[in-house]
């Protein structure tokens, strides 16, 4: 038994923003994965819901005629994991969220949501926020651009201003352009658990695969909020690929970084997944990019 | 044809499969009210005053009950048969709602409501004022002189302290050439994790209170009722459906008491009364968490001239199956190896944390572990071959221990372990992996154990049986024994259906336990059923068989002692030819103008005896170093259990095992906080139970001997399986990276500490 208070019903994302400015006090309801608990905990018994899920105007991945990607918030991650368009671009994307939970939340669970939620272990975020996704975020009012970089606040805090929704992720062509990624999850167990520490990070490397271009880390867990580490990126950029770029990111990824120590795990247990995933994520990525660290 | 031996499939398989079979929430009448506990929110302490006025304004409430309201009677949770001895009786230290606060979450208050928001939403209004002392969360602590007793009966928190020694250690100690190994070790609090939560619902029916609940003990539980609301024993009447897991925790009387108590409050309407999964965490019964000190005294041969234990249990809050646990664990530590002398000292000891009871093998693998990681502690200090060393001082058949008088009547140990060297290659690989550098490592490690079938002598041993014939040839099985997943049900109707000479078809097994009509049996624990009851339904099949051969002779006119079943049909002794269908006979007997009679046979059976049963666990894995983590590539249990009834089902038996002692030695263990006592992970996201893609392929094997003391030669095999597993994958972990880690779970950040202690990282 889940005790709500009003639950208001849309069949459009005018008809749900134009209720998200009468109730203020209403949380959207997506795939509910997240609000359910924190209604069976107590933390959200008996608030008024706006319930979006069957909005499927929100739902969808696509490539717009500018070449960038654009997906929408209540795409399933299943949907992202399966989804062709996200196979053949950015499949760390769709590796990343076939980690989260089990099959049943991955069916359940958004892709917005999992952002807007904005905890620092979303298992999208962090390969989101190394593709440096844009967000379209829409009131009655009109909407608005936000690079993904600037969303999170704080430990569940996020830039959704009062009556806002999140309606559209975009990724541009020249972000997932003859980049290739990688995602590391490191967990107590490998499904139905949440990250202790996750890794992403993306590289474009030179004709030759000898050199950098560009190579993008982002951290989760690492911080309150999901990070990117720019000092391990600026020292790789440019950088031959051998051993020493390995131990450069993750020297770079150890000055960025700033876990705590929680009953789930100490800071210092923390920093040894930070040193030890940012090598091995960063030479995944570039042997998925065609480079050999030892070649 | 031999039925016993056979896969047969699962009497309820089909049942519980379509969702036929009914389970305690299935069954709950229509406009049952709903109960929530109110939990303490301090750890130590006494509740001063409630203010329920708020509470009682949240409309649907029918009734609040409080710690000062209930009957002023102690009485005990733990299933054991009762002794009616009282210094054998278990420790009665709670009441059905408590004023002195024990633990975190104890149950101080209760709701009964219309619906289950209207009782959580007032469970949360009542207001409670508490005087508080600081929790007492760690044995040390406890024993601590001064410390503020927990129970005024054991004012220095020690439950129970006991000694024992065989020989002198003293003196053999003094014996030229010994290498002594010392070694601490540790094991955690962790949790059944049975699928079903603790729940029940109780009403009033006829004067009786009946109580529906998910238990794998209703004898025990309705005498517990009784004691705990001062009624007589038939009074009380528990129905037990099929269950969704026990694994020992539901080896207590859980929700049933309070509940009973509850609907007597409110004109006998019914009452639900189902924990959380947070509740059935915090608030039912854990595995002891246990400390051990191991002294070894080893001449240059390998054989053990002296050892000795010191073991330390904490028993939480409330004393709940109490000193009977770490009691085990000691007589496992002398049973294993009883050679030389052997000195033990035990405590059981009253903090303030959750309380710990029964579970899965009941103190073994507490020791299993400790003395299994000890022995290749002992390996390595002195060089010695792990195997030999095992070998060479574990128990042999004949043995019959000095202070329980239990013998070994049969033993397939060694051939356990040489059968698991060979499938492994376990000492060519030990030698090779013990040389490796680098990240990533390999390792072997295995560990044996020995386990008692049933409680006897240690307590009663007794059970019962009942077989009505129907008209078609067919029976109705009664047992008090119960099913509780293991597959109970499965292997009874195999032993009636061969000893009466019937296909198992014919046997029709009545799973639920209902205390008013249901015969006797103390229920499913200590790995007895197929032992002790199965004695029962050996000897009530045979008491059957007679009734209708005597019948069959009347019919053939005939000796019946010439007569004998085969498949369901009368044939001559040592012939093949059918006289008459088992059907014909049950149908004359019914309706015989001149001679009807309802045949029908109750056996009970007072067991006096036990064996052991053994095995062993092998396993290769592989220590990824820097990311501190285990990764198992082969595992396997072989267990000598006697003669196994079904291999099927004893197979799925060996791996929920295996699967329970890897958790065990790798994944699970209850947190919680320092300063409030409050436990941390009381959920399955943060209590990291294994998942189905967590779990490698898991292999079981048996050695099969032929027990002259079991009912079809079988021994204990519903426990066991859990035991070796923990330490194997410990001594794996020694063998691959020369770290000896003395506490388990083997999770990743305890891998980190050691291996940056170790300076791998």
């Amino acid at each position: 038994m889940y005790n709500f208070g009003t639950i208001y019903e849309t069949t459009s994302v005018e008809d749900a923003l134009r209720l998200k400015k009468e109730h203020p006090q209403a949380h959207f309801l997506a795939g509910g994965s997240d609000i359910l608990i924190k209604v069976r905990e107590g933390k959200l018994a008996g608030c008024d819901v706006i319930n979006i899920y069957n909005l499927d105007e929100l739902r969808g991945i696509c490539l717009e005629e500018d070449g960038s990607i654009l997906i929408r918030p209540l795409t399933s991650f299943t949907d992202v994991a399966m989804h062709p368009i996200i196979k053949q671009y950015i499949p760390v994307l769709g590796e990343a969220v076939n980690q989260i939970g089990g099959p049943q939340v991955r069916n359940i669970g958004t892709i917005g949501g999992n952002i807007c939620n904005g905890v620092t272990s979303a298992d999208s975020a962090t390969t989101l926020k190394a593709y440096d996704a844009m967000l379209e975020i829409s009131s009655i009012d009109g909407t608005r651009i936000l690079p993904y970089g600037q969303f999170n606040l704080g430990p569940g805090k996020v830039d959704l201003r009062e009556g806002e929704l999140l309606c559209g992720i975009r990724i541009s062509k020249e972000s997932y352009e003859k980049t290739y990624g990688h995602y590391i999850k490191y967990a107590m167990r490998r499904a139905m658990d949440i990250a202790t520490l996750g890794c992403s990070v993306n590289v474009t490397l030179s004709e030759d695969k000898k050199t950098v271009k560009r190579l993008r880390i982002a951290f989760g867990v690492a911080a309150p909020v999901p990070i990117r580490s720019t000092t391990a990126e600026a020292s790789a950029n440019g950088h031959a690929v051998n051993e020493a770029l390995l131990e450069q990111v993750s020297v770079g990824a150890l000055a960025d970084v700033n876990p705590r120590t929680s009953w789930r795990a100490s800071k210092e247990f923390r920093m040894q997944l930070v040193k030890e995933m940012a090598k091995r994520a960063t030479k995944a990525a570039i042997e998925k990019a065609g480079g050999t660290i030892n070649g | 044809m031999d039925i016993i031996g056979t896969s047969l499939k699962r009497v309820d398989a089909f049942d519980k499969v379509t969702g036929k079979a009914k389970y305690t929430p299935d069954l709950i009448p229509p406009h049952a009210l709903v109960a929530k506990v109110l939990h303490s929110t301090i750890a130590n302490g006494w509740v001063k005053e409630f203010d329920l006025s708020e509470a009682w304004k949240v409309e649907g409430v029918v009734d609040i009950v409080t710690c000062f309201d209930v009957p002023d009677i102690q009485f005990p949770t733990a299933g054991h048969p009762w002794s009616t001895d009282p210094k054998h009786q278990d420790i009665a230290d709670r009441k059905l709602l408590n004023a002195r606060v024990r633990c975190y979450a104890d149950d101080i208050a209760a709701v009964v409501a219309e619906n289950e928001i209207a009782a959580e939403e007032a469970v949360k209004k009542i207001r409670v004022t508490y005087e508080e002392f600081t929790p007492i969360l760690t044995m040390e602590d406890a024993m601590k002189e001064g410390a503020i007793s927990i129970h005024e009966e054991r004012p220095n928190n020690v439950v129970v302290k006991s000694n024992y020694e065989i020989g002198s250690f003293e003196e053999s100690i003094k014996e030229e050439g010994l290498t002594k190994v010392v070694g601490d070790y540790e094991t955690p609090i962790v949790s059944h994790c049975h699928i079903e939560s603790a729940n029940s619902f109780a009403y009033m029916e006829s004067g009786k209170i009946v109580v529906v609940s998910s238990t794998q003990i209703p004898h025990i539980v309705r005498r517990v009722c009784s004691q705990a609301l001062g009624l007589g024993f038939g009074d009380i009447r528990i129905i037990k459906p099929y269950i969704g897991g026990g694994f020992g925790n539901k080896q207590d009387a859980l929700t049933e008491p309070l509940n009973a108590y509850l609907t007597t409050r409110v004109g006998g309407r019914p009452v639900v009364l189902a924990y959380t999964r947070e509740e059935t965490f915090a608030c039912t019964r854990t595995r002891h968490a246990m400390k051990f000190h191991i002294e070894s005294y080893v001449r240059k041969d390998g054989s053990f001239a002296a050892r000795s234990i010191k073991a330390y249990s904490n028993q939480g809050a409330y004393a709940s199956h109490a000193h009977a646990l770490v009691a085990n664990a000691v007589n496992g530590f002398r049973m294993m190896y009883p050679v030389g002398a052997i000195k033990s000292e035990a405590y059981t000891v009253y903090t303030n944390m959750a309380t710990a009871g029964a579970m899965r093998a009941y103190g073994i693998p507490q020791i299993g572990f400790a003395l299994e990681a000890h022995v290749d502690d002992i390996a390595k200090q002195t060089g010695l071959d792990p195997l030999k060393l095992r070998t060479q001082n574990m128990m042999k058949l004949g043995y019959v221990d000095p202070l329980t008088t239990i013998t070994c009547h049969s033993t397939g140990l060694d051939e356990c372990i040489q059968r698991g060297e060979q499938y492994l290659s376990y000492t060519k690989k030990r030698k090779e992996y013990a040389k490796q550098t680098g990240p990533i490592r390999k390792g072997v490690g295995m560990a044996i154990f020995c386990y008692k079938t049933g409680v006897y002598p240690i307590s009663l041993e007794t059970s019962a049986c009942r077989m009505v014939l129907n008209q078609d040839g067919s029976l109705q099985m009664q047992i008090g024994a119960t099913e509780i997943g293991q597959g109970a049900d499965t292997v009874f109707a195999m032993m009636a259906a061969q000893t009466i000479g019937l296909t198992v078809d014919k046997i029709h097994v009545v799973s639920k336990q209902d205390t008013d009509v249901t015969p006797y049996d103390t229920g499913a624990y200590a790995s007895r059923q197929t032992y002790v009851s199965g004695m029962a339904v050996k000897k009530t099949a045979e008491s059957f068989r007679r009734k209708l051969l005597e019948f069959a002779g009347f019919m053939l006119k005939k000796d019946p002692w010439d007569l004998d079943i085969k498949e369901n049909y009368i044939v001559h002794t040592n012939k093949n030819e059918h006289l008459l269908s088992v059907a014909d006979v049950a149908i004359e007997s019914c309706y015989s103008l001149t001679n009807s009679t309802h045949i029908a046979a109750e056996e009970s059976h007072h067991c006096t005896d036990n064996t052991y049963s053994f095995g062993v666990c092998y396993t290769e894995l592989e220590v990824d170093i820097p990311m501190c983590q285990i990764k198992i590539l082969d595992i396997i249990n072989i267990h000598d259990s006697g003669k196994i009834i079904n291999h099927q089902t004893a197979t799925g038996q060996v791996h929920g095992g295996m699967s329970m002692g890897l958790g065990y030695g790798m994944y699970e263990h209850l947190k919680f906080d320092p300063k409030t006592g409050r436990m941390l992970n009381d959920n399955l996201l943060d209590y990291k139970l294994m998942t189905a893609i967590d779990t490698p392929e898991l292999h079981a094997d048996f050695v099969e001997t032929d027990d002259p003391t079991g009912p079809y030669g079988n021994k204990s095999l519903g426990e066991p399986p859990t035991i070796p597993v923990a330490p194997a994958i410990r001594n794996a972990v020694l063998n691959a990276t020369g770290v000896a880690i003395n506490a388990i779970p083997l999770h990743p950040e305890r891998l980190f500490d050691a291996f940056t202690e170790a300076q791998l990282i």
